[in-house]
Parts: C-alpha cells; sequence; structure tokens
C-alpha cells in the first residue's frame, strides 16, 4: 500500500465541553474517493474542520502527506494543498461568480487562467453566470461554485461537506458525475461527508461509518452498501 | 379599500395618541415658587393627532394611486449606474474649481473644508466597515489621535506638518492594530460595542491625562502648515507665500491651501481605497464581509486581513486629525465625542457601504445639509432625523446600493461595452 495522502491517527475533537470525535482513526490514499457517512451530529463536519485546525484536535495526530499538521495554524494548512468545501456551500453572496473563483485561488497563488479553464469546463453552467452574483444562483449552482472555488487553489486533496444538502436528485447526481470525473480524470482524491449514504458509498472507493464520534465500519463502498447494518441505519430500508 | 384606509389611519392616529399624550400632553414647568406645575396641553395633541391621521390617509392614497411597488428594473439599475458614472467626474470637478467660482467666499470655503473632511473619514471608515465589514463604533479614537499627535509632536519637538502627517498617519495605524488584537474574535454586535469603548477610553484618556494633552483645556498654537516652507502670514516677506510669488498677501490664500489639502487628502484615501479593491488584500477584505467561514476555508489569514483593514482605516482617520488639528490650531477632547463616529458612521451608511460616490454625496449632504438648516436651531435634528429615515425608507441599503465587481476578464470587458453600445446591456 502507497503512504496515505490524509491519515488521522486516533484524533479526538469537539467544540467547548462537547465532544464530538472520540478516538477516531481514518487514511485516504492518493487517488481514492473516501466518503464519511452517519446521521445528523454524528461529528462528520467536526471531522472536516478538525484536519483543517478548526477546532484543533485534543489528542492524536493529522498527517497530511507526512506532514504533522495537528497544530499548524488553519491558514497554513489550507495553503499545503487542501481545499475544503463547507457545509452550506457559503459563496459569498454579494460577490460575482468570477469574484468567488478568484478568492478561491487567491492563497494558493497558481496563474488562475488554466484554473477556471478547467473549472468552467466541469461547469459550464458556471461559464453562463460569470458576472451574476453568487448570491442570485440557484441552490445547484451554488454548489457547483463552491466546488469550483475549492479546485482553484489546485487541491491534491478535496474536502467535501455534504454537497447534496437541499438539492434536487437530479442536480445531486451531476454534482455527484462531476466528482467521479475529477477523480478519475484529474486523479483528484476526495474525502467526501455525506447523509446520503446511498450515493456516496455507490461513489466512494471506500467507507467509513461514524456513529457519535466513533468510527463503528469501515470497508470497500460496496461491501458497506450490502451490510445490513448499514442498509437499516442509512439507507431507510427503501432500496 | 377607502375602508381600509381609514381603518389603518386610524390605528396610526391611535398610536400618536398614545405617544403624543405623554409626549406633548403633559408638561412639567416650574412654577412661581419654585415647585412643579403640570400643565396639560391638550389642543396641541389633538392637533399632531389629526396630523398623523390625515398623513396616513394621504400616503395610502398616493400609494393606492401610484400602484403597487415594482421591484428595481434592470434598465433603472444600469441607467442609475451610468448616471453615477457621470456624476463622479462633475463632483470631482466642482470640487477642484469651487474655489475659482464666482461667489465662493471664506465661509463656502471652509464649509468646503469640513464636507471634505468628513468624505474622507467616510472613505476610510468605509475600509473597515464598508469593505471588511467590521461594525467599528469608535473611529474617532484613530481621529483623535492623529490630531493630538500632530498638535504634540509639532508644540513639543517642533517637527514640521509634512514630517507630522505621515507620522500622526501610523501613530493611528499602530492604535488601530493594538485594538485590532484583542477584539478580532468578536462578531457584529459585541465588535461595535467593544469599539464603542475604545473611543470612548481615547477620549477620557486625552481629557484626564492632564501632563501631557493639557486635558480640558486642550492644546492650543498648534502651527499652521507651510506650502514648501513657505508660510502663510500677511507680512508679504520674500519667506512667505504672498511675497514669494509676488502677490498681493491675503488671508484666503492659506484656506485655499487647506482647501486644496483636505481634497487631495481625501483623494489619496479614495485612490487607496479603490486600487485596493482590486488587489487581494481588497478582495479578501470583502470575502470576510460576506462570510469569514468560508474565508477561513480559503485559507485566508483572517487575524492579519482584520487587522489591515483595521489599521489602514486607522491610518486615513489620523491623517484627516492631524489635518483637522493644524486647521483648527487648536484642539480638545471636546472636538472627539461619541457624536462625531456616529455621524461618520452615518455618512457610510447613508452612502450605501462600500460605494466611494455615494459616500461621498452622504458627507455632502449630511454636512451642508446641517449648515443650510443652522437657521432652524433646535428644530435641526428634526429635519436631519427625518431625513435619515426618508433615505432608508426609499432607498434601505443606501444612496448607491449596488455593487461593482471588482474583476471583470478582460475579453468579457469587450463583449460587455459592445452590448452596452447595442443597447443589450
Amino acid at each position: 500500500m502507497t503512504a496515505p495522502l490524509l491519515e488521522l491517527d486516533t484524533v479526538s475533537s469537539g467544540y467547548g465541553a462537547v465532544q464530538a470525535l472520540r478516538e477516531v482513526s481514518i487514511t485516504v490514499a492518493p487517488g481514492e474517493i473516501v466518503t464519511l457517512i452517519g446521521a445528523n451530529g454524528a461529528g462528520k463536519s467536526t471531522l472536516l474542520m478538525t484536519i483543517c485546525g478548526d477546532p484543533r484536535a485534543r489528542n492524536g495526530r493529522v498527517v497530511f502527506e507526512g506532514r504533522d499538521i495537528t497544530q499548524m495554524p488553519t491558514h497554513q494548512i489550507m495553503r499545503l494543498g487542501l481545499a475544503q468545501v463547507p457545509e452550506g456551500r457559503r459563496v459569498f453572496p454579494r460577490m460575482s461568480v468570477m469574484e468567488n473563483l478568484l478568492m478561491g485561488a487567491q492563497v494558493a497563488g497558481h496563474d488562475p487562467a488554466p484554473l477556471l479553464d478547467q473549472v468552467f469546463a466541469l461547469f459550464p453552467r458556471l461559464k453562463e453566470r460569470e458576472t451574476q452574483r453568487g448570491g442570485t444562483l440557484s441552490g445547484g449552482e451554488q454548489q457547483m461554485l463552491a466546488i469550483g472555488r475549492a479546485l482553484m487553489s489546485k487541491p491534491r486533496l478535496l474536502l467535501l461537506d455534504e454537497p447534496s444538502l437541499g438539492l434536487a436528485p437530479l442536480i445531486v447526481r451531476q454534482i455527484f458525475a462531476a466528482i467521479r470525473d475529477l477523480n478519475e480524470k484529474e486523479g483528484l482524491t476526495v474525502l467526501l461527508v455525506e447523509q446520503n449514504a446511498n450515493l456516496a458509498l455507490r461513489l466512494a472507493h471506500r467507507g467509513y461509518v461514524l456513529v457519535n464520534g466513533r468510527i463503528t465500519l469501515a470497508g470497500p463502498g460496496r461491501d458497506l452498501l450490502a451490510m445490513p447494518e448499514v442498509r437499516d441505519a442509512y439507507l431507510g430500508g427503501g432500496h | 379599500m377607502t375602508l381600509r384606509a381609514l381603518k389603518d389611519a386610524a390605528i396610526t392616529a391611535l398610536v400618536a395618541l398614545g405617544l403624543f399624550v405623554p409626549l406633548v400632553g403633559l408638561r412639567t414647568d416650574v412654577g412661581p415658587s419654585g415647585e412643579l406645575v403640570l400643565r396639560q396641553r391638550w389642543g396641541d395633541v389633538v392637533i399632531l393627532v389629526a396630523l398623523a391621521f390625515v398623513g396616513r390617509l394621504a400616503l395610502l392614497g398616493w400609494r393606492g394611486w401610484r400602484g403597487d411597488p415594482k421591484p428595481a428594473s434592470a434598465a433603472r439599475t444600469e441607467a442609475l449606474r451610468k448616471a453615477g458614472l457621470f456624476v463622479a467626474p462633475v463632483l470631482l470637478g466642482l470640487a477642484v474649481l469651487l474655489p475659482f467660482i464666482p461667489g465662493t467666499g471664506r465661509y463656502e470655503l471652509d464649509l468646503g473644508i469640513l464636507v471634505l473632511t468628513y468624505v474622507m473619514l467616510g472613505w476610510g471608515l468605509n475600509i473597515v466597515v464598508g469593505l471588511a465589514g467590521l461594525l467599528d463604533l469608535g473611529y474617532v479614537a484613530f481621529y483623535a489621535v492623529g490630531a493630538y499627535s500632530y498638535a504634540l509632536l509639532a508644540t513639543t519637538f517642533g517637527l514640521s506638518f509634512w514630517i507630522c502627517l505621515p507620522l500622526a498617519g501610523l501613530l493611528a495605524a499602530f492604535w488601530g492594530v493594538l485594538l485590532g488584537f484583542p477584539v478580532l474574535r468578536l462578531r457584529g454586535d459585541y465588535l461595535a460595542i467593544v469599539t464603542l469603548a475604545f473611543g470612548e477610553i481615547i477620549r477620557v484618556v486625552l481629557l484626564n491625562w492632564v501632563s501631557l494633552t493639557n486635558g480640558p483645556n486642550g492644546i492650543s498654537g498648534i502651527p499652521r502648515p507651510t506650502f514648501f516652507g513657505l508660510t502663510f502670514s500677511m507680512s508679504g516677506e520674500p519667506d512667505t507665500f504672498a511675497g514669494f510669488f509676488g502677490i498681493e498677501p491675503s488671508p484666503v490664500h492659506r484656506v485655499i491651501f487647506l482647501y486644496y489639502l483636505i481634497l487631495g487628502l481625501a483623494l489619496l484615501t479614495n485612490w487607496v481605497s479603490i486600487r485596493l479593491r482590486r488587489q487581494p488584500l481588497g478582495r479578501a477584505w470583502e470575502a470576510l464581509r460576506e462570510d469569514e467561514i468560508a474565508c477561513r476555508a480559503l485559507g485566508i489569514n483572517v487575524t492579519t486581513t482584520k487587522l489591515t483593514a483595521f489599521a489602514l482605516g486607522a491610518m486615513f482617520a489620523g491623517i484627516a486629525g492631524s489635518f483637522f488639528a493644524t486647521r483648527q490650531g487648536f484642539i480638545s477632547p471636546e472636538s472627539f465625542t461619541f457624536i462625531e463616529s456616529a455621524i461618520i458612521l452615518a455618512i457610510v451608511v447613508l452612502g450605501g457601504m462600500g460605494s466611494q460616490i455615494g459616500i461621498a454625496i452622504a458627507a455632502l449632504v449630511m454636512i451642508g445639509g446641517f449648515e443650510v438648516f443652522r437657521d432652524l436651531d433646535e428644530w435641526r435634528m428634526l429635519v436631519f432625523g427625518g431625513a435619515m429615515v426618508l433615505i432608508m425608507v426609499a432607498r434601505p441599503r443606501g444612496l448607491v446600493g449596488h455593487r461593482t465587481p471588482s474583476v471583470v476578464l478582460r475579453e468579457r470587458r469587450a463583449i460587455g461595452a459592445e452590448h452596452v453600445a447595442e443597447g443589450h446591456g
């Protein structure tokens, strides 16, 4: 097995007195799509935020490309080649689509022109909306913009927090197809947090199940999908 | 419709009654032997309530006649934008030519200087409030730091205005950073409260540190600025402005010089703001105003971004402050009360946060309006408050509420211009 791109080793974390993560260990190998599924409040988003150092891990280590980033300031972590698409998209509402995208390129300092072409090729809709304000886009377009903005830093690891949140099924499929494209064509490594376990496990190479801040199950996506306990808890039994 | 309007007006009248009975109807006066006498003025209350009733009815009638308010159309927004492009150069031209316009005397120039000082302060605060979205209620503190820096440096060490001007700016920026550090974690209301307190702390320190600032008596005899070493004295010696250029000495020369000085400083503030808005730093400020969490996710150093906004805004206030000191020749803590912060903030908000031209117009209207209505005495505040309410009702996002994107790709701009020319814009 190659060296993991990202490794969390017995990481605990939380906000104030609330402990959201308890000794979580996961690995993400280069070129993989790894998904993390779990119910509301299981600690999925906290895990992504802890990778970025906000909140900081209380114990354990976060290692990215062999480098211990546990104590690194957030803004430095985000310059190492990770990009996060935050939960709820969080595009800049009064700034144009173009400005939103350029904000993504700002910190890493790559030449934005080829990256813009790449994002517009992936999401042609954004090209049409280029001069429109972020807040006036539809939910799906905002999600595309949030992903595009994250891609503008040319990341090696993309952290996606619930990209399907509040979107129509058709749009969700488009977004997931784009993620698969990025992974297969660009070799982008993805850590995907999702409530939509069915879609996420189909897309991902491997998956983890998070319950009350602990990893309870891990394995290839298809295997998890077949497990009765996963089906009952997260797929509503309807599939 | 009419019945509903009547009912609505009746409710308005009822509310007016509730308000005016204690406010107007009952009045305590000091009686002949020093005791309080309750005077009742029911006639006035009736008139006021009737006015509220009729006014409400008229408003509803006008609304019904005008039809439902339409949302501002794209064409109207575009027309406004074009008008804005036009207004700025005209205003700038007027500002530059003002001293030479016939009929402009000492009074008009002094008013112009005052307005421009507030334009500069508005543009400076706009960096903090309008661009970075950090609500600062104590902006006047940096104005005070700048003014006292110049006054103390000039009277104690005899440094010239031109050396003190950047020093005052730097000192104010330093205080901006000093304030910025502890309040970085605060947002919104909390930040507003702390900055408010900071503004008061600075004023109270200036008031009480008598050995340094001379306390409430203030500092007088602050040196006037020179024109490249030439003073503006009336003697007509060769080392004075009038003597050097061989013109008749006149006290207006210094006023004109001060006018152009503050015009230049204000334009410098404007130029720096506009330039920075197109730079990564300015974009980061705006992004921070929009969504701090997204900024963190994008790897923006929120701490330094906020600090630079604070420091830069403070620097311009400091420069404006040292101008204020040299213009007045005398400063005291009385000039730096909370109402100043409130006026500057009102200028920024009324102008439309983030809009340079809107702020300039708001400063002109507010400070100019204050002067125009001077004859109204105690009614001035009422007129002033009413005007502010009207502006906020008519244009809730400020005079110039829309925001122009700071980046447009070059080829897109060319296409955009074509569309506009063909009337598709």
